[in-house]
């Protein structure tokens, strides 16, 4: 296969294979794991044949479009650092996978824990091939939000909901500021390809923007990358279980941020801002961390500030800015992953066996459990510096770029100083998380008799230890090849010549070393007065800060919704109106004088007398509002008015269906009235009143001028393409009809599936519905016995085929002339409602089909069908087709696939006002039997 | 006769507004009714107004611009479907609550 498809294959792969697991633990849960290891063998398979290219330097860059207006395009890059990234995941990935099998408890099925566990890879790996900057981001959201859900994974556990809470507030947060600052960055580089970011640096950092960019990109870094501040959410995340933790909280999602200092090293480093900033940050965490961590009695505790002091380290080491500190970073990625990954799963292992973690119960451990203590011990002294094992190397390359450095020329012993403290702290947390453990008399009062936990248990720590000490011992030849290549990826240049080796002469490394290892082992000695010092401090616990920030926010937007939402719509609606009126007058005073003359038509007398009759009408719908009868006949009358409108405007379609839906409405509403009160009292306060009326009358002023200044200003249109292609593309003379069937036919599909909605919402509203129906008018009188009329019935029975015929002709007719499937629909509509009103519900329903539903099915299908047909014959959705045809009698036809199209919307229509006026009209039917 | 159209939006769409503003759910159907009219009217006018120009088409004739009446024809039937949502709503609100008011009444 081709490299660049081998490339996207592998994060396709993870991300897609990622619910393997889920579907294989019906099987067992050996299964899920071995799902779970095969999909990252699976990655691992197709990672290796781009492994040669990417180890002589080459970087891979492969991709397709995603949305390219945006910038953002899902292309992937493999250069050395990517490689080295990819190679930890996954390996340390596998290791986590069969670790994982025997840590969590046997009741576990698993399939949800290596789904997310795997989808956090796939997300992981994301992060570290993207080249996409903009692909990046969606990647880290993906980390966090992964990491959320697996640091609830005991989600019965308010504790770990608490913490997973926090992590995800901490960094979701980040990932945000990260977003911005990428954009920045897009937009200053010009490109969110890191190909063209990287080779801008120069640009990047003359640039204005430099600052906020950096100081947003950053916080995404510090907040993922635990740095101090944001350090609290990692020691709460210690909540996951320990697999967790070893995998993401040590080895690889909290490298995520070191991962991003170095991937946009060339672009953003090498200002002062860079240096205060990063080094800054990484120097206060590495050494507050160190300090926290030698007094955490939690071994996972110790563990997770230790980690922290690490990434600080790391940190620094990117901030001090030399080629070689770069290196040296790198390094010290690998190192720490390795080795801390160890070290949690010693320390799982001990959690596991001794059904406790604190230290200050587990101790001698050694006796019980010699092997699994033995690697523990490796991994810690690795962690300390232990010269022989891979820590040591990449701190002494970190002691090394502290002597001398150049911006510290003055104080020369500043940093070195710095560097030592940090080490003496590490090496005392190293020494009493060996010493505590394993050694220190014998255990107190365990939940458990402890032992060597399973073979397979173990296997993963034994792995991760022999390479400690392989890359201790023989860095030349293990480890300095892929460094070589990550390194000189981060900086883009060749490096400068260095050298591993365990041994570099006595040297002020070695010393700084020795002092370190000096002092931590005699600050661990003199632990008990430093404890209880440090037991006399008031404590700080960030979760329960965050829960009380947490709460106070909760609390603050419970207040400010009560002050606002006091469940009055009529204060809804005068704000919203209020606020639109605000906006539609700023626009209007803010616009430009327009220069044209307005153009108009003289009034004649006839439209003055409508105008005046529809005034008429409207103020009497409003003045006689609360009488409600009235009130809608009235109304009738202004709709009857707005049809003449649409006739005298050359708009005979708009007349036809304004008069069907006013007819229709009007059903509606007197059935409506039926049920509510035939008046409304009179409960409106005067300034009440007064208030809406000057809304009423500022937003009808607005309206009017706005459409007068419409109407009189020049005239564009884009419907030259309608009325040209009417004829020849739409097969239809009625330009309307078909732009509503033809050429915006999925406009129309959209509305007629709207119109559905509301006949499934009249069913579902009014459906065993319990209205008291009134027994006397709104003046006291019985209503009729005589339900239903005889002249009535009468007259409305042979009206029906009549009106029935009616409503097909215009069907037929509606592509050419005026008519068409809404307005059908409508006369057919009310044709069969006049028949419900005329002899009853019963006699109606038992002669029309009951399942309405169906027809509206039947009516979209239609639509959607003829409009997917066309897919068969290659063309786009809702292309048409006509033809002519000769019929006897009706002659020569033309008949358009739209024909079908409007059938559909004919069908949901009548469906709907059906639905709607005999789901209203039941109501009074039920009511009427239980009278 | 363009003023005479703006004057109709206007008092449509005044009536219709204060209309909406009461308290009571059958007068905000009415106040929607009309605030509907408005809109359709003022999409339709978008169009500009021509007369004896319908946009059928035949020999040698005049259209005016038939895009804004497609909208409004799909206007009016989906007004059509609003207000009777609206209407159903009003009568569930007064099977659960017993009156016709719009505004949640504290349960007592």
């Amino acid at each position: 296969m081709q490299p660049d498809l081998l490339l996207i294959a592998i994060i396709l792969t993870a991300l897609f294979a990622s619910p393997l697991p889920l579907l294989l633990q019906r099987f067992g849960r050996k299964f899920a794991s071995f799902g779970a290891a095969g999909v990252m063998a699976a990655c691992l398979a197709l990672l290796a044949p781009l492994v040669p290219a990417a180890m002589d330097g080459v970087t891979l860059v492969a991709g397709f479009a995603w949305l390219p207006d945006w910038g953002l395009a899902f292309s992937l890059r493999l250069d050395g650092l990517g490689l080295m990234f990819s190679l930890l995941i996954l390996g340390i990935g596998l290791l986590v996978v069969l670790y994982a099998h025997y840590y969590l408890p046997e009741t576990d099925r698993l399939g949800r824990f290596f789904f997310l566990l795997l989808l956090f890879m796939a997300a992981m790996l994301g992060v570290v091939l993207s080249e996409n900057l903009l692909l990046l981001v969606v990647f880290w959201e993906i980390t966090s939000l992964s990491s959320f859900l697996l640091i609830a994974y005991k989600r019965s556990q308010h504790e770990s909901r608490l913490a997973a809470r926090i992590a995800f507030a901490v960094t979701g947060g980040g990932g945000l500021a990260l977003l911005a600052g990428v954009l920045l960055l897009g937009h200053i580089a010009g490109s969110f390809e890191l190909t063209q970011v990287l080779a801008a640096g120069e640009r990047i950092r003359a640039h204005d923007l430099y600052a906020p960019m950096l100081i947003l990109i950053l916080l995404g870094v510090f907040t993922k990358s635990a740095q101090f501040p944001f350090h609290f959410w990692l020691p709460q995340a210690m909540a996951a279980p320990t697999p967790v933790s070893a995998y993401l909280h040590s080895a690889t999602m909290v490298k995520a941020g070191v991962f991003l200092l170095a991937r946009l090293h060339p672009a953003l480093a090498g200002s002062e801002l860079w240096f205060w900033l990063v080094s800054g940050t990484g120097a206060v965490t590495l050494v507050y961390a160190a300090y926290i961590a030698f007094y955490r009695y939690d071994l996972k505790g110790l563990l997770a500030y230790s980690t922290i002091s690490h990434l600080g380290l790391i940190t620094l080491l990117f901030g001090l800015d030399t080629p070689l500190s770069v290196v040296a970073g790198v390094f010290h990625i690998i190192n720490h992953a390795i080795f801390k990954a160890s070290l949690f799963m010693a320390a799982g292992i001990v959690d596991h066996e001794c059904g406790t973690r604190d230290m200050r119960r587990v101790n001698g451990l050694f006796k019980f459990m010699p092997v699994t203590a033995t690697l523990a011990i490796v991994a810690a002294g690795s962690m300390a510096g232990v010269p022989l094992l891979n820590g040591f190397l990449s701190k002494e390359m970190f002691f090394a770029e502290t002597v001398g450095h150049p911006v510290f020329n003055e104080i020369n012993w500043l940093l070195p100083a710095f560097a030592t403290l940090a080490g003496i702290l590490a090496v005392a947390y190293s020494a009493r998380f060996i010493h505590d453990v394993f050694f220190n008399g014998d255990p107190i009062d365990l939940p458990r008799q402890p032992h060597e936990p399973p073979r397979w248990m173990r296997a993963p720590v034994e792995v991760l230890v022999v390479l400690c000490l392989l890359v201790g011992i023989f860095p030349q030849w293990s480890i300095a090849p892929i460094l070589h290549v990550a390194a000189t990826a981060v900086l883009q240049h060749e490096l400068p010549p260095f050298h591993l080796a365990i041994w570099h002469g006595f040297n002020a490394p070695f010393m700084m070393s020795l002092v370190a290892l000096g002092g931590g082992i005699a600050l661990y000695a003199m632990r008990h007065p430093l404890y209880a010092f440090y037991g006399r401090l008031p404590s700080i616990h960030a979760s329960i800060v965050f829960e009380r920030f947490h709460n106070g926010l909760a609390e603050f937007s419970a207040v400010l919704v009560k002050r606002l939402d006091n469940a009055s719509l009529q204060r809804y609606l005068a704000l919203f109106f209020a606020f639109v009126l605000a906006l539609g007058y700023w626009a209007w005073f803010s616009a430009p004088a327009s220069a044209q003359p307005a153009m108009t038509q003289p009034a004649d007398a006839a439209s003055a007398v409508a105008l005046l009759m529809l005034a008429l009408a409207a103020s009497g719908v409003v003045v006689l509002h609360r009488q409600r009868l009235t009130a809608i006949v009235f109304a009738s009358v202004i709709g009857l008015i707005v049809a003449l409108i649409f006739v005298r405007f050359s708009a005979p379609d708009l007349a036809l269906t304004q008069l069907a839906v006013e007819v229709v409405t009007i059903v509606l509403l007197l059935l409506a009235l039926y049920y509510l009160p035939p008046a409304a009292p009179a409960e409106d306060s005067m300034p009440r009143i007064a208030r809406d009326a000057a809304l009423a009358i500022a937003a009808g002023a607005g309206l009017g001028a706005t459409a007068y200044v419409m109407l009189t200003s020049p005239f564009d249109t884009i419907s030259g393409f309608y009325l040209a292609q009417s004829v020849p593309g739409g097969g239809g003379s009625n330009a309307v009809n078909v732009i509503l069937v033809d050429f915006r036919g999925f406009d129309t599909l959209g509305e007629i599936t709207v119109l559905a909605m509301v006949g499934l919402a009249a069913h579902a509203l009014l459906d065993k519905l319990i209205l008291n129906a009134p027994t006397v008018d709104g003046e006291g009188r019985r209503w009729s016995a005589e339900r239903h009329p005889l002249f009535l019935q009468m007259l409305m029975r042979p009206l029906l085929p009549l009106a029935l015929m009616v409503s097909v002709f215009i069907f037929l007719r509606g592509h050419n002339l005026p008519g068409g499937g809404f307005v059908a629909g409508l006369v057919t509509g009310v044709a069969l409602i006049l028949q419900y009103l005329a002899s009853g519900i019963g006699f109606a329903s038992a002669r029309l089909p009951q399942r309405l539903p169906l027809f509206l099915a039947a009516g979209l299908a239609a639509a959607a069908g003829v409009g997917a047909a066309a897919w068969a014959f290659g063309f786009p959705f809702l292309t048409t087709a006509h033809c002519h045809v000769t019929l006897p009698l009706l002659g020569d036809i033309e008949l358009a696939s739209a024909m079908i199209f409007d059938l559909g919307v004919y069908l949901v229509v009548v469906s709907v006002v059906l639905m709607v006026l005999a789901e209203l009209g039941k109501l009074s039917a039920q009511e009427g039997v239980k009278n | 006769m363009e003023a005479l159209l703006a004057t109709a939006i206007a008092i449509l769409t005044a009536c219709g507004i204060f209309l909406m503003l009461r308290p009571r759910t059958f007068s905000l159907v009415l106040g929607l009714t009309l605030l509907s009219y408005a809109v359709n009217l003022f999409l339709f006018a978008s169009g500009r107004l021509r007369m004896d120009a319908p946009p059928l088409i035949r020999e040698g004739a005049a259209y005016t611009d038939p895009l804004p009446q497609a909208l409004v024809l799909t206007a009016i039937v989906i007004g059509f479907g609003m207000t009777a949502y609206l209407v159903m709503l009003a009568l569930r609100a007064l099977s659960e609550s017993g009156d016709d008011s719009v505004d949640a009444k504290e349960k007592t």
